[in-house]
């Protein structure tokens, strides 16, 4: 039983890591109806971006701030330099133009900072927290996440622009007619998306260290926890990214097939399973085709 | 007096069809002009046209700006509010997400509650499902809350696109009224575009009777009602 | 789904109807050059060939499945391993002949195709994409299984040796295997061509176009797209026994998901739907991250994104449509003098 709850703590903890990424792939999702598959390397980027800030003497949480900023001003530049021109191009040209990017990103902070891995600090400090069941860390993770959480809903829920996001991605023509501008709108989702995925990147760092093939498998996670969630639902996505992050660890605990070696195909396991039994996820609203 | 909205030589194809074959017409400020004729004659795409929601090409000025080059959001903007075929609803949004929606790109916020607060007055049936999502909306709730949104931009033009289709009778004597009573009210100029001829002359001033992308007839809406002939030819009844 | 609308495209006016006569030359010529290259060039360049025709290989059956059928695969990687271990077991434990492990790797493939196209049918464009990608991301940690590892070799993987020529042939290893790869590609894509013109391929195409009309017209849409995906798993099986063979070593890490992305960008820039463009996606797959490495070894993948970005504006449809296009500017410059 205490193997149990430690199990589903500590899984809770590394969820807190999926959800983190799950929440900037539907942010994603919701703007502009693809997955990003570049959304890891992004991520990674943006923390390579924070780590070269707190090398030059930067404080923690400036850097932080500043990271967010520059990942947001980034984001929309990707939008505004790459992506507007595909607006009506079909789904495949989206997908290489992501994979484009992901080797871009990959390769240049490979180049800019090299392939070492790097330690990355933890504002949260360090020690065991509810009896060395978590750590400080894992504890400050699930705290970010769900601010994150908390003010992506107030955003959405209460703001006008929010308001505006969601008109532009349910119905850009009638957005349009409303005086929306649509373009901008989803410009403002790859922004966003990319803060997020920042945050995310200085929470996943100091857990899995930095270097630039760090969000690969964590991308994959992410993506399991989207979907579980449902592509469309934020609060979906760090139930889901939380449940995968549990999946995951009771699984290789108790199956004993599947060990740490098979912990990544567990996420495949979850997807399809996901995707066979319930397509529109945990929490997801279902997308109707008009035929 | 100069018209509100002066188009000249307007053209739109789709792929190699053209479908708008060079159109004139003037609408003028305050008043109701009525664009009929039979389906596939162009009156949708004249709207959508206007509205820079397909490819065109013509002189249009609005209020004396040339709108043929803007785009949708930028003519949205200068206070031509477009209700669109099929009525644009945004499905997933609560009917007051909707009406919000329409002033969004109008920068005072404390106007748009009093806004909201006069559209419930026109459309007590809103008000009452408010906090629904616009998708579970009956068709003619759904009309009136396009006519709602549109009006919370405090358009000086108004694109009417059928607002009678697919509505029962009843409600679109309603759907009517309200259209007349916020002419009165207003001050609202509207083009109208309809297959129910008799309603939209009703309304109108002036009307434009369209045929495959070409205007037939224009004249007063009097003149043609009155006018057996047209009424034969072109509107069938 | 737009993936649908592109490639109805290209197959609707490619399909060979006027120049019928061209096309045919066209294609004698390609594979007189393919037959003819290998005696002018070095053993390394010959090698590099040969891959380029097995990825073409692995590219044309997942054409079948995107450009004929309309499915998504992030994930043929996967299948290229299971091929490849197919006949690196076979070879190495067996003692089968490379020849014999062709067929036998695609019937694997076929079948693992087939049994994972099956719960695939419920997913569509996005998903489907994404639960091709988790296998392609997941199949190295399912090779590196210490319960399979006595034949997989685990994170060592297994060495091959490499065939001579049979029957006293006077060709070099590398040359007997291009020339062995080119028949064997030459087979199925005939054999391709075949299928997308038959009654199945059009059923494969009706559900592409539209699904509900397929089903109306009586085609079992469950059947025809888990069998597309059996199919166009095989080919790519084949291909990967045929890289393993190639290579003579096949590891966990040889099949990262890198190598399904690799073949999907192959599929687009050769043209979604377009047969020959395999050929095309082959040699940008092999030659192209040589040529960005050239241009700079450290910012090889960023140069190697603005290639593909570039790509992807110029030509849209890929190779398939810019050839579509000159055949078209060709055809009309054609027809109308005769008019003057």
């Amino acid at each position: 039983m205490e193997i149990l709850i430690q199990q589903i703590v500590s899984g809770v903890a590394t969820g807190a890591i999926y959800a983190c990424m799950a929440l900037a792939i539907v942010m994603i999702y919701q703007a502009i109806h693809h997955l990003n598959f570049a959304q890891g390397e992004m991520a990674m980027f943006s923390t390579f971006v924070a780590w070269q800030l707190l090398a030059w003497g930067v404080p923690y949480w400036l850097a932080f701030v500043l990271t967010v900023a520059l990942s947001f001003a980034g984001g929309i530049v990707i939008e505004r330099l790459v992506f507007r021109r595909l607006e009506n191009a079909p789904v495949l040209s989206h997908v290489v133009v992501f994979i484009a990017l992901f080797a871009i990103f990959n390769s240049l902070a490979g180049f800019i900072w090299n392939f070492e891995i790097k330690p990355f600090p933890s504002p949260f400090g360090s020690g065991a927290l509810f009896g060395g069941l978590m750590s400080p860390h894992q504890a400050g993770m699930i705290v970010v996440t769900l601010l994150v959480l908390a003010l992506l809903y107030v955003f959405f829920r209460f703001t006008r622009i929010g308001l505006a996001m969601r008109a532009a991605a349910a119905n850009p023509e009638s957005a349009r007619l409303v005086g929306i501008r649509v373009g901008w709108m989803t410009a403002l989702g790859w922004g966003m998306a990319s803060a997020i995925g920042a945050v995310a990147g200085m929470m996943i760092a100091p857990v899995v260290f930095l270097e630039p093939n760090m969000m690969v498998s964590i991308l994959l996670y992410g993506f399991a926890g989207a979907v579980l969630g449902g592509l469309t639902s934020p609060v979906g996505a760090v139930i889901g990214g939380l449940a995968v992050g549990i999946i995951e660890n009771l699984a290789g605990t108790y199956i004993p097939v599947v060990g740490p070696e098979l912990k990544l195909p567990v996420a495949l396991f979850v997807i399809v399973a996901v995707l066979v039994v319930r397509p529109s996820g945990l929490l997801g609203r279902k997308i109707v085709q008009r035929v | 007096m100069k018209p509100l909205l002066s188009v000249r030589g307007l053209e739109a194809s789709y792929g190699d069809l053209k479908v708008l074959r060079g159109l004139d017409f003037t609408i003028a400020e305050g008043g109701v002009t009525a664009l009929l004729g039979a389906n596939g004659a162009g009156k949708t795409t004249t709207l959508r046209a206007l509205c820079g929601m397909i490819p065109r090409s013509g002189e249009v000025e609005f209020d004396g700006r040339p709108i043929s080059r803007a785009r949708t959001e930028d003519i949205v903007r200068l206070g031509i509010a477009h209700v669109p075929e099929g009525r644009g609803t945004f499905f997933n949004l609560t009917v007051e997400e909707n009406l919000e929606l329409g002033a969004m790109s109008r920068p005072a916020r404390r106007e748009v509650a009093d806004d909201v607060a006069r559209i419930y007055g026109y459309f007590p049936r809103l008000k009452e499902r408010r906090r629904q999502q616009a998708g579970t909306l009956s068709g003619g709730e759904q009309q009136m809350l396009a006519i709602g949104r549109a009006l919370m931009l405090r358009p000086r033009l108004m694109l009417l696109d059928e607002p009678s289709f697919g509505l029962a009778p009843l409600v679109v004597e309603e759907v009517f009224r309200i259209l007349a009573h916020v002419r009165e009210t207003m001050k609202v100029s509207m083009l109208l575009v309809e297959q129910n001829a008799n309603f939209a002359l009703s309304l109108a001033d002036h009307a434009y009777l369209l045929e495959t992308g070409e205007i037939a007839v224009a004249g007063s809406a009097e003149e043609i009602r009155n006018d057996e002939s047209i009424r034969n030819a072109y509107l069938g009844y | 789904m737009s993936v649908r609308e592109e490639s109805s495209a290209i197959t609707a006016a490619g399909k060979p109807v006027s120049r019928f006569g061209a096309r045919n030359w066209a294609g004698i010529v390609v594979v007189l050059v393919l037959a003819a290259l290998p005696l002018f060039l070095a053993n390394f360049t010959i090698f590099q060939l040969t891959m380029m025709l097995i990825y073409a290989i692995a590219i044309l059956g997942l054409n079948l499945l995107t450009g004929i059928n309309g499915q998504f695969s992030l994930g043929h990687g996967a299948f290229y391993a299971i091929g490849a271990y197919t006949a690196a077991i076979l070879m190495e434990d067996a003692g089968l002949a490379y020849g014999w492990t062709l067929p036998a790797a695609g019937i694997v493939c076929f079948l693992s195709g087939f049994l994972f196209g099956l719960p695939a049918l419920r997913l569509e464009g996005i998903y489907l994409a994404l639960a091709t990608f988790g296998l392609a991301v997941a199949m190295p940690q399912f090779l590196k299984l210490s319960v399979i590892e006595p034949w997989t070799g685990g994170v060592q993987g297994i060495v091959i040796t490499k065939p001579d020529a049979p029957f006293g042939l006077p060709l070099s290893q590398d040359q007997w295997l291009y020339y062995f790869t080119l028949v064997v590609g030459l087979l199925l894509y005939w054999f391709a061509v075949n299928l997308v013109s038959s009654r199945s391929g059009r059923a494969l195409m009706a559900i592409r176009d539209n699904p509900l009309a397929a089903r109306a017209m009586g085609v079992n849409n469950a059947l025809y797209k888990s069998l597309a995906f059996g199919v166009s798993a095989a080919f790519t099986g084949i291909a990967g026994a045929l890289g393993a063979i190639v290579v003579q070593f096949v590891a966990p890490d040889s099949f990262t998901f890198f190598l399904s992305v690799a073949l999907f960008v192959g599929l687009v820039v050769g043209g979604v739907g377009w047969l020959p463009g395999a050929l095309v996606g082959g040699a940008f797959v092999v030659f192209v991250p040589n040529v960005a490495e050239h241009f700079n070894k450290a910012l090889a993948g960023a140069v190697y994104g603005v290639i593909l970005i570039l790509l992807i504006y110029l030509m849209p449809t890929g190779a398939g449509g810019l050839v579509r296009k000159v055949a078209d500017f060709i055809g009309r410059r054609m027809k109308s003098r005769p008019d003057r």
